[in-house]
């Protein structure tokens, strides 16, 4: 048993650890967010250069052969700058997802250009009912001769504005509710009938709803076989819960220690509030919950990388646990701050709102618990 | 025992209803149902339209212009008000500022305040908290120093409320540190137009403009402005904050909003969105129907030993705890099923003009803003934890 990093990992922690800490200051950050394209293209470039937006890649397609455990110590780092650069949407949904489901000579096209920070990507999965599970997509795709129509709805797709190409899930045989009958598609978002509203979103990044009102597209668009794009899917979206939950730990650890410091400074009635008892146990939760969800994230970054039926049961075991503790640690920062916890102007509230977006992504808590109920039911 | 309303309250209940059908104007109707965020000028003319009605002043002795209702009534009025969406009343003037006026101002002070609170003529706002007396208020350090007929006031105050749209503000200020700190207190009202004040806004979390510092920089106040004796200010704010414990709760709102959460499940049903079928959802929502129950008939219990006479019973101490936890428990489920479209942000949709298209459905908008915006509720007037210290020594004699 051994829970240590290895070389290449700690590396990585390192890297990441310093570019938080010297190039990513929260106004920094801010600045990005609130800039036209909401992140910095210079930035990116630099992912480039480090090898990130190479890590979780196979090594045929110029990647680094990385796996979940990785990805998750490159993301918690990112948790505690908020990171505004579509690393989440690029690498880990789309190049992910390319990996798992395209064929080798679309592989071989696509992933080497995300690798050299030239190309990025959306996932374009969600509809207001299929927030995560893809097989109640209701976004058609009809084949006519050598080509498909697709109409339909994407709801919230992050980096879709910054996106190169969509990957756009869209049922091509069956109903809703089938698993099998669904299509992955690359779509150049400038195709005609495609029609992107863009928006901020409440944690400061940038996504948009994706119109598909008869868009006509080639059969080689198809990403790998048709109709069989939804396990990969799924397990592409189980192992983004996993860098959803790095994430999360990264702004639960952040949170646990701008509280700490802030109540042992702040003094009313004479004495820093640290001093407070019912505040030293408030932390002392705090404390706890980020570190069971630290285990929890490891856990997962193990099992979930094995594949298998188990891999979503504890997808959603994890996001139960992100979910409860990331409301319990950001509800708290916030509560200890006071008044400042909720001013737009300290770091604390912005955290705070990352893990609030984080529990409504890809299933919250409470969609993942019943999950969880109902498969324990099914036995 | 007996909840059951009589004859007479079921016929003013009816005047209530008639008032909300014919005489709530119809713009400010329209912007809260749609959930836009409202205009100073919204709530002036709302505030308004009670007082041709004479329900400016819920609480107030029928002898300044009050309602003279009893409890029964005044519950009837928030539960009818909150169902029509009405906006709350702004507390600054007409439920905070009046009462010490009307019970410790001199004739000259009532007369010359009252009736512009009453009509919502002048915009109040409080100057309680400073940066560094927040939970801790009787460390305010805002001095007001006496010099012939008026006060030089310099210091600041934090987290007001409005600050930005008020004619006047009424503070806690120190006129003397020489003994315990809560002796010093003076309570002192400023016309904000004085030369020497201003005001900064601080931009909350939600992206929204509620609350500002206000700076005092060598202000000359006349001293007639000082409410009742110098040095009782402290006093003065603690009987009114024991008093004015009706509605702190809010429950009359939670019970409107938790019947519009119950629509939007059906709404989020026809969508495709069964959050019926979500046991954990549920069994969330119910309890929470539940502990809204309890909550109710613990401020009823509140508003019958009020209304028969007797101080507050322990069981106020209660209400502010409860009634904020409910309003965040009731933030969380909107939440909820808002889902993914609790995330975009775009303030326009709730903002006046806006006749767009919704990303999303139209409640979700607001679903995160409000979230975070409401975590305020467990912080100003005494954070939670201030609260259970109150209950732990006062109520339980710990």
């Amino acid at each position: 048993m051994d829970f240590s990093l290895n070389d290449i990992q700690q590396m990585m922690q390192d890297s990441a650890a310093k570019f938080i800490q010297n190039d990513y200051d929260f106004e920094t950050r801010r600045g990005l967010s609130n800039s036209p394209a909401g992140y910095s293209e210079d930035n990116w470039k630099l992912f480039a250069e480090l090898g990130w937006l190479a890590l979780p890649i196979k090594e045929p397609y110029g990647g680094l052969d990385g796996d979940l455990v990785d990805t998750m110590v490159l993301q918690q780092e990112f948790g505690k700058g908020l990171l505004v650069e579509p690393y989440y949407a690029t690498v880990l949904l789309g190049a992910n997802l390319i990996q798992k489901q395209a064929n080798d000579a679309q592989k071989l096209e696509l992933l080497e250009q995300v690798v050299a920070g030239e190309l990025k990507l959306a996932l374009a999965h969600s509809e207001a009912q299929a927030a995560f599970d893809v097989s109640q997509t209701k976004t058609r795709a009809e084949k006519q001769g050598d080509q498909y129509v697709l109409n339909g709805h994407k709801a919230v797709v992050l980096g879709a504005e910054s996106a190169d190409y969509l990957l756009v899930p869209a049922r091509t045989s069956g109903a809703v509710g089938d698993a099998e009958g669904i299509t992955l598609f690359l779509i150049d978002p400038k195709s005609a009938g495609v029609q992107l509203r863009g928006y901020a979103t409440n944690d400061g990044l940038r996504a948009a709803d994706v119109g598909l009102t008869e868009v006509t597209v080639p059969a080689s668009s198809i990403l790998g076989q048709a109709d069989s794009a939804a396990p990969a899917i799924e397990l592409v979206l189980n192992e983004a819960i996993v860098a959803l939950g790095a994430e999360a730990v990264g702004i639960m650890e952040k949170l646990l220690a701008a509280t700490s410091e802030y109540i042992k400074t702040r003094q009313q009635f004479d004495q820093p509030i640290s001093r407070f008892q019912v505040l030293q146990h408030r932390l002392a939760d705090m404390f706890m919950e980020t570190e069971q969800a630290k285990s929890m994230v490891y856990f997962a970054a193990m099992e979930v990388a094995k594949g298998g039926p188990e891999a979503s049961r504890v997808a959603s075991m994890l996001k139960v646990k992100i979910g409860s503790a990331g409301r319990l640690v950001g509800q708290q920062a916030v509560q200890l701050h006071g008044g400042m916890g909720i001013t737009d102007e300290l770091d604390v509230g912005h955290f705070f709102k990352r893990l609030t977006c984080i529990n409504n992504q890809l299933g919250s808590r409470d969609y993942h618990l019943q999950s969880l109920i109902n498969k324990a039911a099914a036995g | 025992m007996n909840v059951d309303f009589t004859n007479e309250e079921l016929a003013f209940r009816e005047e209530v209803r008639e008032f909300f059908k014919h005489k709530f104007p119809a713009a400010v109707k329209d912007k809260q149902e749609k959930g836009i965020y409202l205009t100073k000028n919204d709530h002036i003319v709302w505030q308004k339209a009670l007082y041709d009605q004479g329900w400016a002043g819920i609480n107030w002795p029928v002898e300044h212009g009050g309602t003279g209702w009893s409890a029964t009534q005044k519950y009837i009025f928030a539960t009818e008000a909150a169902e029509a969406k009405s906006p709350r009343i702004i507390p600054f003037g007409l439920a905070m500022v009046a009462p010490v006026i009307y019970t410790y101002g001199s004739e000259e002070q009532k007369a010359r305040f009252l009736p512009d609170i009453l009509a919502t003529n002048v915009w109040w706002c409080q100057g309680y908290s400073e940066p560094n007396a927040g939970s801790d208020l009787a460390s305010v350090k805002t001095k007001a120093v006496r010099d012939g007929d008026s006060y030089i006031v310099s210091g600041t105050k934090t987290w007001t409320t409005l600050g930005q749209h008020a004619d006047w503000i009424f503070c806690l200020v120190r006129t003397d540190d020489s003994g315990r700190k809560q002796q010093g207190i003076s309570f002192l009202l400023i016309d904000m137009k004085t030369p020497g004040v201003s005001v900064t806004p601080i931009i909350t979390i939600d992206g929204t403009h509620e609350v500002n510092e206000v700076h005092f920089d060598d202000v000359r106040v006349p001293a007639n402005n000082l409410i009742g004796e110098e040095g009782k200010g402290w006093t003065y704010a603690k009987v009114l904050l024991t008093h004015e414990r009706t509605g702190i709760a809010r429950v009359a709102e939670s019970k409107a909003r938790l019947n519009s959460i119950k629509k939007m499940i059906d709404e989020a049903a026809a969508r495709g969105e069964d959050l019926n079928s979500n046991a954990v959802f549920m069994a969330r929502l119910l309890e929470i129907e539940v502990e809204l129950k309890a909550l109710e008939y613990t401020e009823l219990r509140v508003l019958s030993s009020v209304s028969t006479g007797k101080a507050p019973g322990p069981e106020s101490s209660i209400l502010k705890i409860k009634g904020s936890e409910m309003i965040q428990m009731l933030d969380e489920l909107v939440l909820e099923i808002a889902g993914i479209y609790a995330l975009p942000f775009v303030p326009e949709q709730y903002t006046e003009g806006f006749d767009g298209e919704s990303i999303g459905p139209l409640f979700a908008a607001k679903a995160a803003p409000t979230y975070y915006n409401d975590r305020k509720v467990s912080i100003y007037g005494g954070t939670n934890e201030i609260q259970k210290n109150i209950i732990a020594k006062q109520v339980l004699g710990l």
